[in-house]
């Protein structure tokens, strides 16, 4: 393992980045993500491991500038933050649509529109059902500590390498701001272009070699079967993805009868929130999505069959509730879920929450 | 003589490049996209470079630019081919990229990715083809348009005050510091094709040579959307857009040295 260090989870998402062997970043300026390039910028990695880092004219660009390394068969990535997110979301379609592998970082700040630079929680629709154009899904990871800020990005590249699908690591202004100790990971050396042709040779547009046919990277089928073909072929990759490669972890839900679901900086809001719960004689319990695409829904499922209850926290709306109840119902199950959230960038206490649970799950 | 007598290799004078694929093209009768893709498959096997190239194709009528030539490509999204080939090359920097592109994908609803990718000086070759309309989707105005020119949303002509004026987007480029090779040629007369030849030539050698951008607009005729026959199409091109678009040179170098390089 690297070294421990106290870090910030913007800084993290550099340092992680050039030592998983990322070929690239390209990225734009905008809170409160901005020091993921500022730290890459300083770290000038392209002197250490050869790694390109561009600040890109917008996010537009930059995420257009992914797609054009990573149709190379390279390992690149880009961050930014909701309204970032929201520029980059055709070039996102169309890495999808090209079934091109890449990292995007969305460190979230409350919307709609400018909104707030405070953390948020609202991008959670836009991150797990497409956000984009077209029938797609991202892998969807969502770091709860500074250290899965730093996992997550070698996690993210090996998803998206196995899937050939962008992944998205959504973060939010508090994971990416705060401060908090970090093992950080070894160096991996970057692929070379022998070990690119020999891995992506099939799809890699790295220069068409005598041994090949030409590669092209497309999301484009004028052919209506072929494309519903297309199609067919991404939600086999989605249907896997679910059967694969969910991950969540579940504290003191043993013998709980009821569940709080939260992901993100919520979760470490709720580990509190079930300690005071628990002292006041409560059995709560919480599940924390890591993956938010693909959903745990079949733990969720196999719960509702013996708790009372389900509360998501949220720093939106109420938007991954919908999730859950899903989750509930597809199980034939009846059980009440509700939802607590705080917006426009306030981030919820635990007793809120414990307050929230009472009056809204457990008293009712 | 037989004409089997005649029909052997030693008597061949003409023949499709080779990396030219057997796809049939999708382009009309008269288009230019069909005369500059030919050139640059030669240029592509006179330089020996398929193992090497990289193109990026735009969303226009050149969309399928990838059926055409064989080498990799890469599809954009409108307007995008610039940051993508800007992708490719700093990740690649052995490999020669090239982006093909027209009038509206490039001047118009690309004009940020273009300018600023000239700007930073990226190492590719840029081939705009400028028929002042948008042909994939039907004759629309373009942002080359003339004034007066009567396409389906100038149906009474181009009028500055409403659409506002047609755009001297390589001029423009010329003036960034990042670009080495900027020129404006035609394909409408075996002599203009040899010129053009020689030109995206040169402006892949640039790309080549780490020189900065270079950029080769080709005034293009679109018979289809302009409602000519192609003979008429050449002639009003000559008439009506050289005189505001006129073929030749406009910079010839490298991007600035930033030694040299003056801010006051």
């Amino acid at each position: 393992m690297g070294e421990l260090k106290l870090m910030k989870g913007n800084e993290v998402i550099a340092e992680a980045a050039i030592r998983c062997g990322c070929d690239g970043y390209f990225g734009y300026p905008i809170t409160p993500q901005s020091e993921v390039m500022e730290t890459l910028m300083a770290r000038e990695p392209w002197n250490e491991t050869g790694m390109v880092v561009l600040q890109a004219e917008s996010e537009v660009a930059s995420i257009n500038m992914v797609y054009g390394a990573a149709a190379t068969g390279k390992k690149v990535m880009t961050s930014s933050s909701s309204p970032g997110i929201s520029l980059m979301a055709e070039g996102i379609s169309y890495i999808a649509g090209a079934e091109l592998p890449c990292v995007i970082v969305n460190v979230q700040r409350g919307g709609p529109g400018l909104g707030t630079i405070q953390p948020s929680q609202a991008d959670y629709f836009q991150s797990v059902k497409g956000g984009g154009h077209g029938d797609y899904h991202l892998i969807v990871l969502a770091p709860a500590s500074v250290q899965e800020m730093n996992d997550f990005v070698d996690l993210g590249f090996q998803l998206a390498f196995k899937y050939r699908n962008p992944s998205m690591i959504l973060a939010d202004g508090a994971i990416g701001q705060m401060m908090e100790k970090v093992q950080l990971s070894d160096f991996k050396p970057r692929m070379t272009a022998e070990e690119i042709d020999a891995k992506y040779g099939s799809w890699a547009t790295n220069g068409k070699k005598p041994n090949r046919e030409r590669n092209i990277a497309t999301s484009l089928e004028m052919d209506s079967a072929k494309m519903e073909a297309n199609n067919k072929r991404f939600q086999e990759k989605y249907a896997k993805m679910q059967a694969e490669d969910v991950l969540y972890e579940t504290i003191r839900c043993d013998d709980a009868e009821y569940i709080l679901v939260a992901f993100g900086v919520s979760s470490r809001i709720c580990q509190k929130a079930v300690d005071i719960a628990r002292e006041k004689g409560m059995k709560v319990g919480l599940l924390r999505p890591i993956t938010l695409f693909p959903f745990p829904k079949q733990i969720i499922g196999e719960m509702a069959k013996r708790v009372k209850g389900f509360m998501t926290v949220e720093m939106n709306a109420g938007q991954m509730i919908e999730d859950v109840q899903l989750s509930v119902g597809c199980a034939g199950c009846a059980v009440p879920v509700k939802y607590f959230g705080r917006m426009g960038g306030i981030i919820p206490t635990p007793s809120e929450v414990v307050q929230a649970l009472e009056q809204k799950l457990i008293g009712g | 003589m037989d004409v089997k007598d005649i029909i052997k290799p030693e008597n061949l004078v003409y023949e499709k490049p080779g990396m030219l694929t057997a796809n049939t093209m999708h382009y009309c009768p008269g288009c230019s996209h069909g005369v500059v893709h030919k050139l640059i498959a030669e240029i592509i096997e006179d330089l020996g470079i398929q193992e090497k190239t990289i193109g990026v194709a735009p969303v226009g009528c050149s969309v399928f630019a990838y059926n055409y030539i064989d080498i990799d490509w890469q599809e954009a999204a409108h307007g995008r081919a610039p940051a993508l080939a800007t992708g490719i090359s700093r990740t690649n920097p052995d490999k020669i990229v090239f982006t093909y592109q027209g009038d509206g994908d490039l001047a118009s609803i690309g004009t940020a990715e273009i300018m600023h990718a000239c700007n930073r000086g990226e190492n590719f070759a840029v081939i705009f083809i400028n028929n002042g309309i948008y042909g994939m989707t039907g004759g629309q105005m373009a942002p080359t348009t003339l004034l007066g020119q009567v396409t389906a949303t100038t149906p009474y002509g181009r009028d500055a005050e409403r659409n506002g004026y047609p755009l001297k987007i390589t001029e423009l480029i010329a003036q960034l510091p990042g670009t080495s090779y900027v020129t404006r040629q035609s394909v409408h007369t075996p002599a203009a094709i040899r010129r053009c030849k020689k030109a995206i030539t040169k402006a892949f050698e640039a790309a080549m040579d780490k020189k900065g951008t270079s950029f080769v607009e080709v005034v293009s005729t679109c018979n289809m959307n302009w409602k000519m026959t192609p003979v008429q199409a050449n002639q009003w091109m000559e008439e009506n857009m050289f005189p505001f678009y006129p073929p030749g040179d406009i910079k010839d170098g490298s991007k600035a040295d930033p030694a040299s390089f003056k801010q006051n």
